[in-house]
């Protein structure tokens, strides 16, 4: 699998360390209750299809990427930094 | 037998070899099958599960009988394909799978018990008693159905692993890949030819085809001379491209000296290459299919195009009277060859009433064969026609059932490959690896005109795609008769006839599992274990797939495919962990006074990557603990030097320094002055504790934050993710500095008087306060105090740039000893911290709270921070939870061990008794007795109980009083003094 | 008197030849980690290149002038090399001293990209990876930074801890490429 890191290029996905979906970036305010929580750090879809996740280019430059690509196709679709993902 | 004339292996390089310790010899450009087969050595190999007499089946990397092993002791390879094992003098090869030899073989007396063995016969027999399956039946199986051993001794060989890049990857090296890498090639583009033989050329060698008005190798000579003067071409040969995966990414094994006598100082046996490739051709060609009839497995029966192969590129006729029995014209060129060649042909049967004439050989059209005769190799073989039976004397069979395309890699990323009825094969389907183009016999063009075509315009359209301009080059003039077959899978008739000749699967085992329902390829091939073995199928596939689809009254197309998996051809798990054995196995990480530390002779524990002391042994101590306890006594009573420097350093520095360390600590750090260190507690954000550590701030905008040894990289990462995916907006930068300092934590009530030997201005205690920390010069160089304390003694961490490390060490160890003290390990280090009840992962493992651990008012009201709303949640703070505690057994002996659980003093050890489990134990010398921290049910509201620790495992019983987990100083005076 | 002597990352490990390449031990001198506070990026680009003549290098890139370089690092920072860094950098960027962290290694020579091409999972090939052109990426198992300072030659930078296992690395690799001739 290649990754394409926004600052270093295609890479191969051994250089970059996996955390899951991207959702983990909207972290809830802290009185957003009980649900919203719940929701932020336990439930996961599990999408037939595009999916966007995070990845650490831990092996690489140090960035948080946001790839979105298919879990069907295993394409990659698109990556951006994670610090831009949410603008 | 060997034909003057003919072949294209080197005649004036005689090489000598052994098979089963008899010597024979070759010439240098044979296989060990063709030196074998010009010996006349037929029976190579004994089967899988019924030991049966084996001989060569093919020319190829498909060969399912002649495996065999070559080498000895550490350089044993077990399973090599004889037909794929270049020659070399002196080359040792052994049969394998037989008791006591191959000529006389005690295990065959399975063939005879075959009607027992049959079609899931493991399934059936050895289910019971359920206890046999592991002691006898499983062992026992082993020893009589096998392949070739390994020595059981280490690897002597070397293996390498590399990483190749390139525009395109042409995958064989036949008509359809050499067209193709010519056309990329004069396009400029970066090529790489990889081809599994040792020598390119593929089909055109072992034919007699004329391509461009010369002999079909003559021209690929050409080809491959001009491709070798490209800059932008790497030819790969011995080189097999094993898997596809995703994004253009190929696994191929380079077979780099096994075809070697000396394989050389250093040099690998084989490499694992990872190849990139913007886009790729498969021009992989095709495998014969054998025809399934009673007995079909006797050495001297072959496959058509394997008879061809070793006539016409190593001169050799495999019999002296040789039938050749086919349903399609392909199989006539191997008449019409060994007739140019002078062999003589018996006769060539054709299953078809309307095959075309072949002059010059009795030709039996219509005509099936239905047996064979013979002991240890063919003797003779019986053709059915519709006027009868017929006997033909035969030293060996060729026989063709058609040709399969060698779609495997397409199939890798879930391709289904297409059936396709005129042919009589599976097709792959377009698209089914991205980027890759099959060409050629794969793609079931079988003419060499037509493979020219389609290398030619596969790798055209890749150059499209990528962007590159195709060049004009002209298909060159060669064969294009059409291919014409009836299929042909099995020939009817009692007795066995052999479908898969590796796993020893016949055409009624595959009936039979129809039979029993079986009816799913996936299930049948499962229940009969075809295609499971070395060869994966190749041979076999598509026949058994046809017999299934007959047994169960469908069509192929009805009845489905199974799909290959990597890798092509099997490789050595050596090769796929190439550079990680040994030392390749992980980096280690060694401290700046690692030297000086081993000198000592300390025992090295790994911690992570890191290398650190377990203790310092002193000449006179026979035991671990003797050592462990005096350092700890330098601790208590002197001062002590431990190197710290594996811990996580983390340097943060901007505006928003101060928030980033609120957000992820619980508690707070924009209030901490500077020249102030602070220990911090750090959640997931699930609530449970992540990791601890001091945080230090040396200027307004300037922190450096400590982690622990085990957790430097997972809180490096968490902290980035803070700042770049949480907190984008913030002005804040993150630097690991765990290399720049070496850091050393001296420590003890002597521990001032050593510092003050190397600070060029001795500590003034009223400005070094504890938790107090800055920058001082030791020896005249600048560096870095923190007054901090894991041992509960004053302490200080002294940090210096790590050049510096090894240095200092030797200075504050010589002078720690000069007071009573010394350098101490990681027993005494836990000691010590075990004493003062300080955590480590052991206690925060990843399942404790701020709140199990005495820390709940660690999390501050008064802001938000990771993990502080999930922390939170009713269950996670409520009474009963198991909490952190101190143990010590009732009286002076009693034993604590780490993992134990606790239980009420009364009740039964049972897991619904449970009350908790100790986490870490130690003697502690200060004590006299063993002491140990524990998560226990409401501990801290039992201190002066006595409960009970039961390690199960260990069968030890202790009664034990729950006390504070602070042992030693419990106000923590000897820590500030 | 007590004296502290320094001792580089590879004392002891370098220089070593073995076929068609060397590998030697680099004294980069004085190394700072230098990165952009927010909204400076532009400044430290400017105060660069006024001070030490090369500006904040692009990703994947190198620059020098004279004896100092910098390194592009990571995704918000950059190695600067062979200078104490200026006042006007100062301003604009975190610094780091970094000059004890790393292990620098050149390995150079005819078989130096081959050698490469079995540790780094990289095209390093001079036509995709000029002179100047630098990445973070995998030397082995390890995280480090591979710059092409030569036509034939790189600069190799792990761990300072890791020194050996870099070595370690190289040599075998250095060996079966030259085993191959």
């Amino acid at each position: 699998m290649r990754i394409t890191c926004p600052h270093c290029g295609e890479r191969d996905h051994r250089e970059f360390y996996y955390k899951g979906h991207a959702l983990a970036l909207e972290r809830p305010a802290a009185d957003a209750g009980e649900a919203a929580w719940d929701d932020y750090v336990y439930l996961r879809e599990n999408p037939a299809g595009v999916t966007r996740d995070l990845w650490y280019h831990e092996g690489g430059c140090g960035a948080w990427v946001v790839v979105t690509r298919s879990t069907l196709t295993h394409e990659v679709l698109s990556t951006e930094p994670a610090s831009e993902a949410r603008a | 037998m060997r034909i003057e004339g003919k072949g294209l292996i080197a005649r004036d390089h005689r090489v000598s070899f052994t098979f089963d310790g008899v010597r024979y010899s070759g010439f240098e450009g044979d296989t060990l099958a063709s030196a074998l087969l010009a010996n006349d050595v037929r029976l190579v190999a004994r089967s899988f599960k019924y030991h049966r007499p084996r001989g060569i089946l093919t020319a190829g990397s498909e060969e399912p009988n002649a495996l065999v092993t070559i080498g000895s002791g550490g350089r044993q390879d077990p399973n090599v394909r004889a037909t794929v094992q270049e020659l070399y003098d002196g080359l040792e090869a052994r049969s394998q799978n037989r008791w006591p030899s191959l000529e006389f073989d005690l295990l065959s007396v399975n063939n005879l018990a075959a009607p027992f063995f049959g079609a899931g016969f493991y399934y059936k027999t050895f289910m019971w008693p359920r206890a046999f399956w592991e002691k006898l039946y499983e062992p026992m199986i082993r020893k009589a159905a096998g392949l070739g051993a390994l020595s059981g001794q280490d690897n002597a060989d070397c293996y390498e692993r590399a990483f190749a890049f390139c525009d395109l990857l042409v995958i064989g090296a036949g008509p359809a890949g050499l067209m193709a890498a010519l056309v990329a090639g004069r396009a400029g583009a970066d090529v790489i030819l990889a081809d599994e033989d040792a020598r390119m050329g593929g089909r055109l060698l072992a034919e007699t085809y004329e391509v461009d008005g010369k002999p079909g190798h003559v021209w690929v000579e050409e080809v491959l001379a001009e491709l070798r003067a490209m800059d932008n071409v790497r030819l790969m040969t011995r080189t097999t491209v094993a898997g596809a995966y995703d994004h253009g990414t190929f696994a191929a094994l380079e077979r780099v000296s096994h075809h070697r006598a000396d394989r050389g100082a250093g040099a690998p046996l084989e490499c694992y290459w990872r190849i990139v490739a913007r886009r790729s051709v498969l021009a992989a060609g095709a495998l014969e299919r054998p025809v399934a009839f009673r007995d079909n497995d006797r050495p001297g029966i072959m496959t058509a195009g394997a008879v061809r192969a070793y006539l016409n590129r190593w001169g050799v006729a495999p019999g002296k009277a040789v039938t050749v029995f086919g349903n399609n014209d392909d199989a006539h060129r191997t008449v019409r060859d060994l007739m140019a060649a002078g062999v003589h042909v018996a006769a060539l049967i054709d299953s078809r009433h309307d095959a075309p004439e072949v002059d010059g050989v009795q030709m039996i059209r219509g005509g099936q064969v239905c047996g064979s005769m013979g002991g240890r190799g063919l003797e003779a073989i019986t053709v059915r026609r519709t006027s009868g039976e017929e006997r033909i004397q035969t030293d060996c069979l060729a026989m063709s059932g058609g040709w399969n395309p060698s779609v495997h890699l397409t199939c890798h990323m879930n391709g289904r490959p297409e059936w396709r009825r005129d042919i009589a094969s599976f097709v792959p389907v377009p698209g089914a690896v991205p980027g890759l183009r099959a060409a050629g016999a794969c793609n079931g063009a079988f003419s060499t005109a037509a493979c020219l075509r389609e290398g030619a315009a596969m790798a055209a359209a890749a150059l499209e795609d990528l962007g590159i301009k195709v060049p004009q080059v002209a298909t060159p003039d060669a064969e294009d008769t059409p291919y014409a077959l009836e299929p042909l899978w099995a020939v009817p008739g009692k007795g066995r006839a052999w479908l898969d000749f590796q796993n020893d699967v016949t055409v009624k085992d595959v009936k039979q599992a129809a039979v029993e329902n079986f009816r799913s390829v996936e299930h049948m091939k499962r229940y009969t274990t075809q295609g499971m073995a070395t060869d994966q199928g190749k041979n076999s596939n598509v026949a058994a797939l046809a017999v299934l689809a007959d047994a169960t009254g469908r069509g192929i197309p009805e009845t489905g495919t199974t799909t290959f998996r990597p890798p092509y051809s099997p490789i050595a798990i050596a090769a796929l962990g190439a550079g990680a054995e040994g030392k390749g196995f992980q980096p280690q990480r060694f401290t700046t006074s690692h030297a000086a530390t081993v000198a000592r002779g300390a025992p090295m524990i790994e911690a992570g990557l890191w290398y650190r002391p377990s203790y310092f042994p002193k000449p006179g101590e026979t035991d671990w603990r003797q050592s462990c306890d005096r350092e700890v006594g330098y601790v208590r009573n002197a001062v002590g030097v431990a190197d710290v420097s594996t811990l996580g350093k983390i340097d943060i520095q901007g505006a928003d320094a101060a928030k980033l360390l609120d957000f992820v600590y619980t508690n707070m750090f924009s209030t901490l002055k500077v020249g102030r260190v602070r220990y911090g507690l750090m959640l997931r954000e699930d609530g449970h504790v992540m990791d601890d550590g001091t945080t230090a701030r040396l200027g307004e905008d300037h922190f450096v934050m400590t982690t622990t040894t085990a957790a430097a990289g997972e809180v490096m990462k968490h902290l980035e993710f803070v700042a770049q995916g949480l907190h984008p907006e913030w002005d804040v930068s993150l630097t690991s500095v765990t290399e720049q300092w070496a850091q050393f934590a001296v420590a003890g009530p002597k521990a001032r008087e050593v510092l003050n030997g190397v600070l060029d201005t001795p500590l003034d205690p009223t400005e070094w306060p504890f938790m107090s920390c800055g920058a001082v010069s030791v020896l005249g160089v600048v560096a870095r105090l923190f007054r901090i304390s894991f041992s509960g003694e004053q302490g200080y961490e002294v940090a210096v740039p790590a050049r510096y490390g090894a240095s200092l060490f030797d200075i504050l160890v010589k002078r720690a000893e000069a007071l009573g003290g010394g350098p101490y390990g990681m027993e005494a280090l836990n000691v010590l911290r075990i004493e003062k009840g300080f955590i480590t992962h052991s206690e925060i493992h990843g399942r404790t709270t701020a709140y199990d651990i005495g820390m709940g008012g660690m999390v501050s009201a008064k802001k938000d921070c990771i993990g502080k709303t999930m922390s939170q949640r009713p269950g996670l703070e409520e009474p009963g939870r198991e909490c952190l505690v101190g143990l010590k057994p009732v009286g002076q002996d009693g034993r604590l061990l780490a993992g134990a659980h606790i239980y009420r003093e009364e009740a039964e050890p049972k897991r619904t008794n449970d009350q908790g489990y100790i986490t870490s134990v130690c003697h502690s010398p200060t004590l006299g007795h063993m002491i140990g921290l524990a998560f226990l049910a409401d501990g801290p509201a039992r201190y002066g109980e006595i409960v009970k620790m039961v390690d199960g495992l260990r069968g030890v019983t202790t009664l034990c009083e729950v006390v504070n987990p602070i042992f030693f100083d419990a106000d923590g005076g000897r820590m500030r003094g | 008197m007590d004296n502290l002597v320094a001792k580089s990352p590879c004392a002891g490990l370098l220089p070593l030849t073995v076929g068609r390449s060397t590998a030697t031990e680099v004294d980069a001198g004085k190394m700072t980690m230098v990165s952009p506070r927010k909204g400076h990026a532009e400044a430290l680009g400017k105060a660069m290149q006024s001070a030490h003549g090369l500006g904040f290098p692009a990703p994947n890139s190198a620059g020098t002038a004279g004896e100092v370089r910098a390194i592009w690092f990571g995704h918000s920072s950059a190695l600067l090399i062979g200078t104490e860094p200026a006042d006007g950098v100062r301003e604009a960027a975190a610094l780091v001293d970094q000059s004890d962290a790393w292990a620098v290694v050149r390995l150079e020579g005819a078989g130096a990209e081959d050698v490469l091409a079995r540790l780094v999972p990289i095209d390093l090939r001079l036509v995709s990876f000029p002179v100047g052109a630098t990445v973070r990426s995998k030397i082995g198992h390890m995280s480090g930074s591979v710059t092409r300072v030569g036509e034939d030659a790189f600069w190799l930078m792990v761990f300072r801890s890791m020194a050996e296992t870099l070595v370690h690395d190289l040599k075998s690799a250095m060996e079966a490429v030259a085993a191959r001739g």
